[in-house]
């Protein structure tokens, strides 16, 4: 099939940007979107124009790397990562409009890559439980109920892609920061830490820009991991508790 | 932080208060009599404790700071969003989000014009379309003749937006509270459509019973 | 073959300790010199990597107070690829009371490895893997658990107890997620700097010593030195010589080249692991391999028909038209050979043109009768996961119709050569996780790759590297140090002539030919014409490269062409390295298969008196001989048997 792409262009932080139009032939329907665009840039070197940028590594929908929104859509039309989308969910003669996450906590690179490092200083303001090399007790001291285990697990296969803050009217961060807050919140190994914990994050989550919450849901829906929406409602019940027991200012 | 739960707990008390009012106004359906001694009584309630008057008083006054710090909430989420993303998408979709969601903020600027109208007209009476009357009965009688559709209609569109704005508003509040819970969000998103409905079908009861002739 | 290396003086592992295995670590971290609390902070080490490897040890050593800085080249350090495996890690926690032990993973592992481990490593990893569960569970990585809220474990690979922790099929994920949050932890705390989208390009050896590295900051191009007490290198895997294996698209060889360039011994570079049950190849602009669980050998059939170039719907075939060549050749394991052998029947049906799918390459994995046995909800539950990622990837439905599966290029045994502190030859320079070869010998059992990383992470080096330490701080040294400058100096001449060359072939183009010549000279299956032919090309694609290579754009931007360039030029010097290792290693064991060395019934035929011994080579230069030094194995607790799998 031929595609025609959009795609976003910036050579830097500083640089403008715009959008260019590229045609790509002979696209396979089981071509990855990713494969699509590596077939893209062997044309564009070929023909002494600059490769599109894009971040990705595992290109099996682990690692969080990749990600580009996809006709205004994070991740594109199907719930899954951008590695994972494959050229067969589109049509021959489609036009693809193909653009970076946008948020100010996200800063563009080049291209379509974004500095998504502001996730990083929300998990160092607080997303652990301390817990120094060689002092744990045995793994079966502490019993965790099956149904917070599975819970907890639930919140922590995010893969901190970001799809959630750039698919978010808002451009928040909280799908991404309530699902650790579910996740370390629901053993107990991450109690003594907990109040906390949430406090920080969001602080954190604040300082680096992202919008405010307003409950529209547009995250999980484009979550590729599924990360549920109540994990927000959870994150907002231990801020209350963390409010009421006094230890956020 | 506390922003958010600042807006719902305003937006919760802005809730009870239209229930509040919506019984007020089904009011209309046991006759002129009925309705005036209903507004006249919410200025006696608390008496003698409270001054004539005391209880409303305290009532806008709780309302007013509510609307206040509710809109000074949102106008700071809405400055708040508008700087984390300072480009915008070229294309842009929606995945589920609701019309309600999508309105939230025009939306409740519309109800707050449209309550400074209202206040207007049946309240202070300073607007008087159909004349001037002490009886607020008459006045909400006169106001919504038929040869003031346009009245009407401001107020149905009105009580419209009302109507999103509590879809998405009592969902969002519940949420913001913590109520939600993997196996509630059905349930959650059921009572906030409900309730929206209820209040959206009876307030527009009032005015368009009016309007039809149902009150006269 | 001599011309093609030399053989030089054998070496051995100075710090390994004697005596009896089981206190052989106790006598070992007793030994080490320690460095008192006060003096940590005037310690610092550099760590590349942050997969399991780096991370357990950037967030340990910091913890202890050492001044850590830590490299990776993603954007985060959560994404190094550990967090792409999928099954589980072992520990010989014995909580099924099945009869396992610490002996008894040693003994399978060392097995396993086709007796070409050394027996003290595999004996302390096993020892230590009790402890990393107890770690993790403290961290918080979410663990399948049982109702009664205990962990719950599994088989793996064959092996007859239950020793294997998993947290669904992201155990890898969680792992990492756990070891990146205690780094982040670290960083807060101010112990460790981390650097992201840094790749590490050259080692900086003074007065004999590994004392820095250089790196480029891979947004702006700054080429920058850094330096430190010691170097860790944890940095993974070079599966990506292969072109197309089940490793990211970053993983490269750089930094381990580079060390090797500058004296580190590299050890068994032909060992790679071939997985089985991978999704097969789909066209030609395909760009990685993604691997299935291997439990789905567990209730899958595999099969192909019996005449080539049957094209009937595989639904259609009969059963008197199939063969079932794993339950044929194999019958008290069918399905649950190991790896190799699994991957090398594959190719071998293959090969004689019975394979399925594009291109003839793939075999069937098919579940009708799992189906039909189980019901299909049991199905479900058991893989769903897997079935739907098969039908993201392929697009067919695996509950209609038979998967197609192919074997993939999936983990490297081989790597830097250390002793048992892990330490390189290069004093200081310490390495880690896969990037090392210590602990599989020629081929790695399931689950054990994550607890080698994590082992080396959490206890082994930060008990090892003190003794290292304990003789610093050393000379203070800055850019202008004249081995820092020449280092860098290097590294900006090697990206000015890949940026002035621009000649009319893409990186990738380069990248996938070596690729296809090593998957079919120093695959699955090996031999001496084979070997000598890929040789040759190799030196020819690598002469042609740095004539005709095209990368465009400049150093100071992100710049992904330029970064696989640099890998890609790595990877043709280490792919000869392969190819000569392959060749002088005239035996079949564990993933390194030679066709002159079988049974008669075609089964891998190992020559324990010729070849029991691990070889590190030496560099000289590119294209000229490598030096052979041999580190003889001894095995005083487990017997040599060859492996038989009938
Ligand atoms: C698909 C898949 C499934 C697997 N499943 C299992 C399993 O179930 N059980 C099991 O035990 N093992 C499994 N393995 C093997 C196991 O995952 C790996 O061997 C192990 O995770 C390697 O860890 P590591 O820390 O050594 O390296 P990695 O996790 O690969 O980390 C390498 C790090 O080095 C950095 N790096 C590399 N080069 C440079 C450079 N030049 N400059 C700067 N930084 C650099 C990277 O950024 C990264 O941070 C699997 C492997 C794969 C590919
Ligand atoms: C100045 C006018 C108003 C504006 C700009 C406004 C805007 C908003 C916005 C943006 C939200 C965000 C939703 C969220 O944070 O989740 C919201 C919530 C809400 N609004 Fe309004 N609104 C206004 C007036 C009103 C009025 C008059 C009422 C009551 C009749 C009301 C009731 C609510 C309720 C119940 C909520 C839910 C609270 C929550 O989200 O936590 N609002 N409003
Ligand atoms: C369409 C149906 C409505 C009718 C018929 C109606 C009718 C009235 C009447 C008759 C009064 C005067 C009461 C009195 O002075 O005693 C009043 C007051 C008021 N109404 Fe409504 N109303 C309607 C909808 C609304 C809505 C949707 C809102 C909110 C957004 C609202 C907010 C108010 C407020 C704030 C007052 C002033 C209360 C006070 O301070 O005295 N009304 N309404
Ligand atoms: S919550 Fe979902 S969308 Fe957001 S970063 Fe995590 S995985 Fe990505
Ligand atoms: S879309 Fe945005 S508003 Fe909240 S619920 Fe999700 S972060
Ligand atoms: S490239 Fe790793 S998730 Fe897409």
């Amino acid at each position: 099939m031929n595609i025609t792409l959009r795609v976003w262009r910036q050579k830097g932080r500083d640089d403008k940007g715009r959008m260019v139009t590229y045609k790509v032939e002979d696209v396979s329907p089981d071509m990855s979107f990713l494969e699509m665009l590596d077939v893209l840039n062997e044309k564009l070197t070929l023909e002494d124009e600059d490769p599109v940028a894009f971040d990705h590594d595992c290109r099996e929908g682990i690692c969080g790397a990749c990600g580009v929104v996809i006709d205004g859509v994070a991740h594109g039309p199907e719930t899954t990562t951008t590695c994972q989308l494959h050229m067969r969910s589109f049509s021959d003669g489609d036009v693809i409009t193909v653009e970076p996450w946008r948020a100010k906590a996200f800063p563009v690179v080049k291209d379509l890559v974004v500095d998504r490092s502001a996730f990083d200083r929300i998990i160092q303001a607080g997303g652990y439980i301390s817990a120094p090399t060689g002092t744990a007790p045995d793994a079966h001291a502490m019993p965790v109920p099956k149904t917070d285990a599975d819970r907890a697990f639930d919140a922590a296969t995010c893969i901190g892609c970001g799809a959630c803050v750039a698919a978010c009217p808002n451009a928040s961060g909280m799908l991404f920061t309530a699902a650790k807050v579910t996740h370390l919140g629901m053993l107990p190994q991450g109690q003594p830490e907990r109040e906390a914990r949430v406090v920080n994050m969001l602080n954190q989550h604040d300082e680096e820009d992202f919008g405010g919450c307003t409950n529209i849901g547009e995250c999980a829906a484009v979550c590729p991991k599924g990360i549920p929406l109540d994990t927000i409602s959870q994150l907002n019940r231990d801020l209350l508790g963390s409010l009421a027991s006094g230890k956020a200012e | 932080m506390a922003l958010k739960s600042a807006m719902a707990v305003t937006g919760g008390i802005l809730v009870l208060f239209l229930i509040a009012h919506m019984y007020g106004n089904l009011n209309v359906f046991a006759g002129q009599e009925a309705f005036d001694s209903y507004s006249h009584h919410l200025r006696e309630l608390g008496e003698p404790m409270l001054p004539h008057g005391g209880f409303l008083w305290i009532m806008r006054v709780v309302l007013l700071v509510s609307i206040i710090v509710h809109a000074y909430a949102a106008a700071v989420l809405a400055i708040r969003a508008n700087r984390a993303r300072p480009v915008r998408y070229q294309a842009r979709k929606r995945v589920q989000r609701s019309y309600a969601s999508y309105t939230m903020r025009w939306g409740g600027v519309l109800i707050a014009l449209f309550a400074i109208f209202h206040i207007l007209h049946l309240t202070t009476n300073h607007i008087h379309p159909g004349g001037a009357f002490d009886s607020p009965y008459e006045r909400l009688v006169a106001g919504f003749q038929p040869e003031f559709f346009y009245v009407t209609l401001f107020y149905i569109l009105s009580v419209i937006a009302v109507g999103f704005h509590l879809r998405h508003g009592i969902w969002s509040a519940l949420t913001t509270l913590g109520a939600n819970k993997a196996s509630r969000e059905r349930p959650l998103n059921i009572i906030a459509t409900v309730l929206a409905l209820v209040i959206t079908i009876g307030f527009l009861l009032t005015p368009l019973s009016v309007t039809f002739g149902l009150v006269e | 073959m001599t011309e093609l290396f030399i053989e030089g003086d054998p070496i051995r592992d100075e710090k390994a300790p004697e005596g009896p295995i089981e206190e052989r670590w106790d006598k070992r971290r007793f030994s080490a010199k320690l460095v008192n609390p006060a003096n940590r902070r005037k310690l610092s080490v550099i760590i590349v990597g942050t997969g399991l490897a780096g991370a357990s040890a950037a967030a340990t050593l910091g913890e202890a107070g050492y001044q850590v800085t830590s490299f990776c080249y993603q954007d985060s350090p959560r994404r190094a690829h550990s967090i792409a495996a999928q099954g589980g890690i072992n520990a010989a926690k014995n909580y099924r009371n099945d009869g396992d032990s610490i002996y008894r993973l040693f003994y399978d592992t060392v097995k396993g490895g086709d007796f070409r481990s050394r027996e003290s490593n595999v004996y302390r990893l096993s020892q230590v893997s009790v402890e990393i569960i107890d770690q993790c569970v403290a961290q918080g990585v979410p663990f399948a658990r049982e109702y009664g809220g205990l962990l719950d474990n599994r088989s793996f690979g064959g092996v007859q107890v239950s020793r294997t922790f998993y947290a669904r099929g992201q155990t890898g994920q969680q792992l990492l997620i756990g070891a990146y949050q205690a780094l982040e932890r670290q960083v807060a705390a101010g112990t460790v700097q981390m650097h992201t989208r840094h790749e590490m390009l050259e080692l900086i050896v003074v007065d004999g010593k590994a004392r820095g590295i250089v790196a480029r900051d891979m947004v702006t191009g700054e080429i920058q030195t850094h330096f430190a007490d010691a170097v860790v290198l944890a940095t993974g895997g070079y599966g990506n010589v292969f072109y197309l294996s089940t490793n990211a698209m970053g993983c490269n060889v750089t930094a381990s080249w580079r060390a090797h360039r500058k004296g580190a011994l590299f050890a068994n570079p032909c060992y790679t692991q071939i997985h089985p049950t991978c999704i097969p190849v789909s066209g030609d602009y395909q760009s990685k391999l993604t691997l299935m669980s291997e439990s789905l050998r567990n209730d899958g059939r595999i099969w192909v028909p019996k005449k080539g170039d049957d094209k009937r719907d595989p639904r259609e075939i009969p059963e008197e038209d199939r063969d079932y060549y794993l339950e044929r050749l194999y019958p008290a394991f069918g399905n649950l050979v190991p790896r190799d052998i699994a991957s090398r029947a594959a190719k071998n049906v293959c090969d004689e043109g019975r394979g399925v799918g594009p291109g003839g390459l793939g075999v069937y994995l098919d579940f009708a009768d799992a189906i039909k046995r189980m019901g299909r909800p049991a199905v479900e539950a058991k893989y769903g996961n897997l079935f739907d990622m098969y039908q993201r990837i392929t697009g067919e439905n695996p509950y209609e119709v038979p998967m197609r599966i192919y074997p993939a290029v999936h983990y490297t045994m081989g790597g830097l050569w250390v002793d048992y502190d892990l330490q390189s030859s290069i004093p200081g320079l310490f390495v880690t996780g896969e990037a090392n070869f210590s602990d599989h010998g020629a081929n790695r059992l399931g689950a054990s790759a994550l607890m080698q990383g994590l082992a080396d992470g959490y206890f082994v080096l930060p008990n090892t590297i003190n003794d290292y330490l304990a003789d610093g701080p050393f000379e203070k040294l800055d850019e202008d140090t004249p081995e820092a400058k020449e280092a860098a100096e290097a590294v900006r001449a090697r990206i000015d002539t890949l940026l002035s060359i621009k000649g009319d072939r893409t990186v990738d183009s380069f990248h996938k030919e070596l690729g296809q010549i090593m998957w079919d000279y120093c695959g699955m299956e090996r031999n001496e014409e084979g070997l000598r032919k890929a040789i040759d090309r190799i030196r020819e694609l690598r002469d042609e490269f740095w004539r005709n290579v095209k990368v465009l754009g400049e150093n100071d931007e992100l710049n992904q062409a330029l970064e696989k360039a640099g890998r890609v030029a790595d990877f043709f010097e280490l792919a000869e390295l392969m190819c000569i290792d392959a060749l002088h290693r005239r035996e079949s064991c564990g993933g390194h298969f030679r066709a002159e060395s079988q049974t008669e019934d075609g089964e891998a035929l190992r020559h324990d008196d010729e070849f029991a011994y691990v070889a590190a080579w030496e560099f000289t230069e590119t294209g000229e001989q490598p030096v052979l030094h041999k580190e003889p194995l001894e095995y005083e607790y487990v017997e040599m048997k060859q492996r038989s799998y009938k």
